[in-house]
């Protein structure tokens, strides 16, 4: 009993350490008073001017449209390469996972600055053709979609390696086209593990800060960007009012699908 | 002769260096329940799978009805495939298992939906339409797969060791289920096992198979009674099998005993393999019989008593319902007609001919 | 079966956006500003600044990383053994964070931790000293810690939650007291997750410059910093790129020591 409880007493020390800033920055989104430090009492004043600010809803909406689309793009990149992956020779295989997982083992100040390179040099090379090329949204997008790859395949790989391959084949079999087969039977298979690969890919780009700080340019600032801009000047307290309705937007959403595990597998039917 | 439904005309097989099929040649019957029998790597599988389209021969040809059908690809093929494990697919309910293959075709709504009661009804498992295929047990399954499968009236039902996952009871039953729908659906069978009993059982014919080649085609009774090299006795049943020499026609002596029996043919002082079954060797008083022994090992198996008697220094297995203490002094004869002889085949992997099926 | 030429677009793009832009930090790593090929920038790394930036880093990174074990090893026993491990909850409780952004996170310790902060106030009600850790090496570590902990728990939770209740029942069947069994065989059997978490909270700490600009005032400069300004302030990309190759060497060498033991069970997610 004692046992039980202890184990109980550590898992919530360690959730109270994972959650209490985030706690913290939610106590802060509803305090009157600026500075972070005193409480000023209850307002909702910072979540009122937030929808005024127009530079943190820019910055939200290049966040969140990079995050759907690098993920988007990643998913789609990312499930085509495993299933290629998936059905080459063991040596090929190996090394195209090591490229796979570059992005994701390699240390993201490195992965951020050799993007950097690779931009700025290409944009030298096309202005000598006269084409104007500099880093902004496309380039962050890319950066994105670059990192999101490896999370994707890692999702979908063990999907495939569980797929009974004779399900394919009994569809042939009945007469289903490799498309049809593969549409029919392998996609709706493998969709879970396509879904949190996705989902994944969407969490990393929306927390990304590193990559994109070195891929930006001028324009293209994200919520992460924005922030770190503000840090000197002090973080605006709307930034806590939005990361707060987000926050709570995402796990009504996960706590929703979470407790409805049915209707997601007949989602995933049709 | 019969019609020629299906053929495999020279057909070789080659994975990573290694022969699995060599130069097999078969062909098949209208409505046969036909079994691929032979311990795992022999090649039956492998068969079974250039039929379904899985598999391209390295070397010869499929002919279906006539047809060259060796690169068709298995969707463009009148036969269907019952799989190891199932491979029902498992984001569909039974409903849409089964009409799976009958909507690629573009049947209608109506035509699909009496296909389903239909094959549900004849495996048995009317009601379970909107049943999910992880909420059945393995012989249900079994079931929709064959549902699944025969609802498309293929020529040909292929099926690759079904049973394979089955308790004993279970599988028992669906071979008498088995037996049923072929006999209800008149449409040949072409099943894959390595279990002896099951295509004892099942079978109208039987092909025994070892490293790629045919090693025996018959009826059930015929490998049974009439295995023609040691490796089909030795696969099919308990047997005995001795190195012998055949003196002249209808003697044959093994250990320096001379036994009577009926085959004919294989000329004088020959070494041949002589088999004699467990249940075929007879006990009795001592001196009663050709040669006498002791007894050694004694089982009791439900239905009968398994020995072993140590008669010319050699271990013969013998099966009878009445029992002979270990350590008991018996004699032991045998019916002319219970021996068989057989030549030494020259090589292991030694072809039998192709026979008519 | 499927088309050979899904690799294509796959292919491309690796080529493209990961093997070139490394081949870019290696070409500016190994030459100077007239394009010719030089060491300096390797070098560069043994200047007094660079080195103690480096040490700093190597120190305050594997501090943190065998802090992070040593919290995330009992959890993932404890979230294994219980009803809360089933129904990736464990994954949802770990990733959750994740959709708050990470530099305001980081932040709200600066809230935290600081003198009169919070923190300080719990402490000081209950007649304790203070503590004055924002700003020293010490929040840094902390820094690391807090964000990197679900990188060691979940592919140590991954590893341990697949290890065969059987195996852990054999043992026990043959002598093995509560602490024999964890030692002689879960913990054998949960090296993979461990050295993948091992990475998985290394190269990110090693590697940081965020949470010492936020935790650390901004006067303790880690290598991740160095390299930082070296491309923003625009002082040399050369000695950045040199210097991030000198810190490839240690990424390298903590992935193939991971590799070793990482036979794809160690994954994360």
């Amino acid at each position: 009993m004692m046992k039980k409880l202890g184990r109980r007493f550590y898992l919530f020390l360690i959730i109270l350490f994972l959650y209490a800033p985030i706690g913290t920055l939610m106590v802060l989104s509803f305090n009157d008073s600026r500075t972070s430090v005193k409480w000023g009492g209850f307002s909702l004043k910072w979540y009122q001017r937030l929808f005024e600010n127009d530079t943190i809803l820019a910055a939200l909406g290049n966040t969140l449209l990079i995050a759907v689309l690098s993920a988007a793009i990643a998913t789609l990149l990312g499930t085509s390469a495993s299933i290629a992956i998936h059905h080459m020779k063991k040596r090929r295989q190996s090394i195209c996972m090591s490229i796979v997982n570059i992005p994701m083992l390699n240390a993201e100040i490195v992965t951020g600055i050799a993007f950097m390179l690779l931009f700025i040099s290409a944009g030298n090379l096309l202005s000598i053709f006269g084409i104007h090329f500099e880093m902004g949204f496309g380039t962050v997008l890319i950066g994105h979609i670059t990192f999101n790859l490896p999370y994707v395949v890692l999702s979908v790989m063990p999907k495939l390696k569980q797929l009974n391959i004779s399900m394919y084949e009994a569809a042939l079999d009945l007469g289903a086209g490799e498309g049809q087969a593969f549409f029919r039977v392998v996609l709706p298979d493998i969709m879970p593990g396509v879904l949190s690969g996705f989902l994944l890919s969407f969490t990393m780009s929306l927390d990304d800060f590193v990559i994109t700080h070195f891929v930006k340019g001028l324009g293209a600032d994200t919520l992460s960007t924005l922030i770190y801009s503000e840090l000197r000047k002090g973080i605006k307290p709307e930034m806590y009012a939005l990361s707060t309705i987000m926050f709570l937007a995402v796990f009504l959403v996960l706590v929703f699908v979470n407790l409805n595990p049915r209707e997601q597998s007949a989602a995933y039917r049709h | 002769m019969g019609n020629k439904l299906i053929e495999l005309q020279h057909i070789s097989k080659i994975y990573d260096g290694h022969k699995v099929l060599d130069d097999l040649n078969l062909y098949f019957n209208e409505n046969k329940f036909l079994t691929l029998l032979g311990p795992s790597g022999c090649g039956k599988t492998t068969t079974l799978r250039i039929l379904g389209g899985f598999e391209m021969p390295d070397e010869g040809h499929v002919i279906f009805s006539g047809e060259d059908i060796t690169s068709l690809p298995p969707n463009k093929r009148q036969l269907n495939t019952v799989f190891q494990k199932y491979a029902l697919f498992t984001h569909m309910n039974i409903a849409e298992n089964i009409a799976f293959g009958l909507k690629i075709s573009g049947k209608s709504k109506t035509y699909i939906e009496d296909k389903i009661k239909y094959a549900l009804k004849l495996v048995n498992l009317d009601g379970y339409e909107k049943r999910m295929p992880d909420s059945l047990s393995g012989g249900q399954q079994q079931r929709i797969a064959i549902a699944r499968a025969i609802v498309n009236e293929p020529k040909v039902l292929l099926l690759d060791e079904p049973l394979g996952a089955l308790d004993l009871k279970l599988r028992q039953e669906m071979q008498y289920e088995l037996i049923r729908m072929k006999n209800e659906l008149g449409i040949t069978f072409i099943y894959v096992t390595h279990d002896q009993e099951e295509a004892l059982t099942m079978s109208d014919t039987i092909v025994v198979m070892n490293q790629g080649y045919i090693q025996q085609i018959g009826t059930p009774e015929d490998i049974y009674n009439e295995p023609t090299n040691a490796f089909v006795a030795d696969f099919i049943g308990d047997s005995n099998i001795f190195p012998g020499i055949m003196l002249e026609d209808k003697v044959v002596e093994i250990f320096g005993v001379i036994f009577p029996c009926v085959d004919t043919g294989f000329g004088h002082n020959r070494p041949v393999d002589v088999v004699i079954r467990p249940e075929d060797v007879e006990l009795g008083a001592p001196g009663a019989g050709t040669v006498d022994g002791v007894v050694s090992h004694l089982i009791f198996k439900g239905v009968h008593y398994e020995m072993e008697v140590t008669a010319c220094g050699q271990e013969w297995l013998v099966q009878s319902t009445r029992m002979y203490p270990v350590g008991e002094h018996v004699s032991i004869s045998v019916d002319p007609f219970n021996i068989q002889i057989m030549n030494k085949p020259e090589s292991e992997d030694e072809e039998a001919v192709v026979l008519d099926v | 079966m499927y088309k050979k030429s899904l690799s294509c677009p796959f292919l491309i793009w690796a080529a493209a956006f990961i093997i070139i832009p490394l081949l870019f930090i290696m070409y500016y790593g190994l030459t100077d500003k007239s394009g010719s090929f030089t060491m300096a920038n390797l070098m560069a790394v043994a200047t007094a600044e660079h080195s103690k930036a480096l040490f700093l880093s190597l120190g305050l990174s594997l501090l943190s990383t065998v802090i992070c074990l040593i919290l995330a090893y009992p959890l993932a026993l404890i979230l294994s053994g219980s009803r809360l491990g089933k129904s990736g909850f464990v994954i949802f409780l770990f990733i959750l964070p994740m959709w708050m952004n990470f530099l305001l996170r980081t932040l709200a310790w600066v809230v935290l931790l600081d003198t009169n902060g919070v923190l300080d106030t719990i402490l000081k009600f209950f007649g304790l000293k203070g503590m004055k850790i924002i700003n020293t090496p010490a929040a840094i570590v902390f820094g690391m810690v807090y964000d990197f902990l679900p990188f060691m728990i979940l592919p140590i939770y991954n590893v341990v939650s697949k290890i065969d209740v059987n195996v852990i029942n054999a043992a026990r069947d043959l002598g093995a007291n509560s602490f024999q069994t964890l030692y002689k065989v879960i913990f054998p059997l949960s090296l993979p997750g461990v050295v993948s978490g091992i990475t998985m909270v290394f190269v990110p700490s090693l590697t940081t410059f965020v949470i010492s600009t936020l935790l650390g005032g901004g006067k303790i400069l880690l290598i991740g910093n160095v390299i930082e300004q070296e491309f923003m302030k625009g002082t040399s990309w050369h000695i950045g790129s040199g210097l991030s190759l000198v810190l490839m060497l240690f990424i390298i060498v903590s992935m193939i020591l991971s590799s070793k033991y990482d036979h794809g069970e160690g994954n994360v997610l």
